[in-house]
């Protein structure tokens, strides 16, 4: 849904040919087998296990049936931990909105009339990607530990209180989840403004616009498309990220997301129906938030 | 494309023929994608149904082996060869894939169930895995029995591990190292901790770690309680030791509950003590280059585990994997490697020959442990499916805060 709202906008823009060419169909065909077998297939063994009941004979095997007390059962068991995920989820993404579009402004912007600082600051921002995500997380957890600098620094200050950890606690992990996906906030962003018209933003001033109400009635709403963009790249996979909330990373028993609950009956319980209703729980209530979201800002005007 | 045909005749023909040719080659790809996705939903299906039977050992003209197993887990040099292995490699002419592919006994069986289920072979000819899961896997009829004519040294088994509960005389397994969950602490930054109840004191509240394996945490805190964890115990039981547990972990005197990753935490002293592997506090001291940590036996009791060589029932090289399984029971060779690992070899005859390799480490009770030691330590009883399965869950609601 969320990706029909895309291609709803630029359709928009621009009507595109209507007319079906069978060229067209067959160049899709790569495409379309790819979906089915690496989304379709997998989606359908998803929900069939997700109805799944214990054999009665094998122990600790499962055979197929219509039990759909599963979904009852999972949500009743990891209420809180779904609420937590989708809470940790939009508050990443909020913080990575407040650094990722003054960024992207200043990017897109600010540095236009220098190519050369320009792409170095796209550089600087896509070259944490060169490191693997997991490792930079757990440098992260090295510089948080008890006797690690910013420990030190705020338990001088009297700032956090003693004996308070920093791992392990809510604040890791919303701050593990905001690090680790700036970047896809900020390069949408930065996408839609480095194509902004700045004859707007004078006219805008010339019509006695405050730089406030200009930014407000030109700026934001023709870099709605990046934000929208960048809020779906960081909300989506934030409620699934099963790595930040972890026990072995940022995270601890208090901090558990959705993501870990779906790890640990896949791996470790090898409860197979209640992580596939759970997935199959979470790809929904997802798809939800974001076709309604899609729904508010794509067809208003943002604000 | 409603636009009219052309007039002449043989023109339209033509361009009705490439039509019906079209629309019969879409609907035959459709008809093949479906069938693509009917194929791979037979694949995912688990149902084998009847016996499992091994696949046939082809290891008379295959010279190769695939060796899965747990991360720094045999010695290595300084340009990540294994000299054992190599050795090995040299007297057999074997030539041996070794994989480090077991990071957790839970997520690898995930990884290959799959395929066991069908009797396929899972890509590694022997894989070392924990006790209770060798036991699941010798249940289910995942294993291929051992060949012991090829295993002349398994006569070096010590004694102790020779008939456990899960697979009597040894017929589908073979140690590969042992060792014991008990308690470490920080020497410089906490006083001396010397039982499971310690660890509750005040001034450790939130710098206390555990491990995430369930036998080993639970079970020390069970020894603590005076259960024996070998026996018979009951379920009440086990439930009084998680309740502990699970009060410690709300109340947040436990930090953190982790796998292998534990030592780091011991390092950047977010953990000052914890339940622990003896192994890794070895070469903790080791990169520390002094006693910084110490492992103790806590006083209820310790528990003993062993890692376990098993043959996977569709690996068609069981006798070369039998043939590792006899070089590495050769003492010297078991010595070798426990001068590295520092885990408990069960080979017997590895203590006179580690002698020759270094005397500090033939004297270390936690790699050779004498009978007093190993007096206060104890297996955990294998658990039947149902238990497993309820114990497990308990276990690990807590670790999920649900």
């Amino acid at each position: 849904m969320a990706f029909t709202a895309f291609s709803a906008q630029t359709s928009a823009a621009e009507p595109a040919a209507k007319r079906r060419s069978p060229i067209a169909l067959f160049l899709l065909l790569p495409g379309i087998l790819y979906l089915i077998l690496f989304f379709v297939t997998p989606l359908i063994s998803l929900v069939i296990t997700s109805f799944q009941e214990p054999d009665p004979v094998r122990f600790g095997s499962f055979v197929n049936a219509f039990r759909w007390e599963n979904y009852v059962i999972v949500l009743e068991t990891y209420g809180e931990q779904s609420l937590r995920s989708a809470g940790f989820a939009a508050l990443a993404t909020l913080f990575a909105l407040l650094i990722g579009f003054p960024l992207g402004y200043f990017i897109g912007i600010t540095l236009r009339p220098y190519p050369l600082l320009q792409g170095l600051a796209l550089v600087l921002v896509i070259a944490p990607f060169f490191i693997s995500f997991l490792l930079r997380t757990l440098a992260w957890k090295q510089i948080f530990s008890d006797e690690g600098p910013i420990a030190g620094v705020l338990g001088a200050l009297a700032i956090l209180p003693p004996g308070q950890a920093i791992t392990g606690t809510a604040f890791s992990v919303i701050f593990g989840l905001t690090y680790n996906f700036v970047p896809f906030m900020t390069l949408p962003i930065y996408a839609t403004l480095a194509s902004l018209d700045l004859r707007l933003l004078e006219a805008g001033n010339d019509l006695y616009g405050s730089p406030a109400v200009t930014f407000r009635t030109v700026t934001l709403p023709l870099s709605a498309a990046g934000v929208m963009s960048g809020t779906l790249l960081t909300f989506i996979p934030a409620a699934g990220d099963y790595i930040n909330a972890s026990r072995e990373f940022l995270g601890s028993t208090d901090t558990t997301m959705i993501g870990n609950v779906i790890e640990t009956n896949f791996l470790v319980l090898q409860n197979f129906p209640a992580a596939a209703a759970l997935s199959l729980v979470l790809m929904a209530a997802i798809l939800i938030l974001v076709s309604l979201y899609v729904r508010r800002s794509g067809t208003e005007e943002l604000l | 494309m409603n636009r009219p045909l052309p007039e002449d005749p043989m023109i339209r023909t033509l361009i009705q023929q490439a039509k019906r040719a079209q629309v019969s080659r879409r609907a035959m790809l459709a008809g093949a994608g479906a069938g693509a996705t009917a194929v791979a939903l037979a694949a995912c299906s688990t149902d084998a149904g009847g016996e499992l039977t091994p696949a046939e050992d082809t290891s008379a003209d295959d010279k190769t082996l695939n060796w899965a197993n747990w991360p720094f887990y045999i010695d290595e040099d300084d340009d990540g060869n294994y000299p054992t292995l190599l050795a090995f490699q040299e007297q057999t002419g074997i030539d041996v894939n070794y994989l480090v592919t077991v990071d957790d006994n839970n997520s690898y069986f995930a990884t290959v169930r799959d395929q066991l289920a069908l009797g396929q072979d899972i890509g590694a000819d022997t894989v070392c895995l924990t006790d209770w899961m060798v036991s699941r896997w010798i249940q289910l009829g995942y294993t291929q029995p051992l060949n012991k004519d090829n295993i002349s040294n398994a006569s070096n088994l010590a004694p102790s591990l020779q008939n456990p509960a899960f697979d009597p005389g040894r017929e589908h397994s073979l140690p590969w190292q042992s060792g014991f969950a008990g308690i470490a602490y920080n020497t410089e930054q906490t006083d001396p901790v010397g039982a499971v109840s310690d660890l509750w004191r005040p001034d450790l509240a939130g710098r206390v770690g555990v491990l995430s394996e369930m036998r080993d945490t639970i079970g020390v805190i069970m020894l603590e309680n005076g259960v024996d964890i070998s026996g018979d115990f009951t379920a009440d039981e086990f439930n009084a030791a998680l309740d502990v547990f699970r009060e410690q972990v709300e109340s947040g005197q436990i930090r953190n509950v982790r796998g292998n990753a534990y030592t780091e935490d011991l390092v950047n002293e977010d953990t000052l003590a914890a339940i622990c592997w003896s192994g890794d506090i070895t070469v903790l001291n080791f990169e520390a280059g002094y006693e910084k940590w110490k492992f103790v036996l806590p006083e209820g009791g310790a528990t003993l585990w062993s890692d376990n060589f098993l043959i996977p029932i569709g690996s068609p090289r069981k006798t070369n994997a039998e043939t590792l399984m006899n070089y590495y029971y050769q003492p010297e060779v078991a010595a070798e490697v426990a001068a590295w690992v520092n885990y408990i070899t069960p080979v017997v005859g590895a203590r006179e020959a580690m002698f020759d390799i270094d005397a500090d480490l033939a004297n270390d009770p936690l790699i050779f442990p004498d009978e007093a030691t190993l007096a206060q330590t104890k297996i955990f009883r294998g658990l039947s499916a149902q238990e497993e399965n309820e114990y497990q869950a308990a276990f690990q609601a807590i670790l999920l805060g649900a």
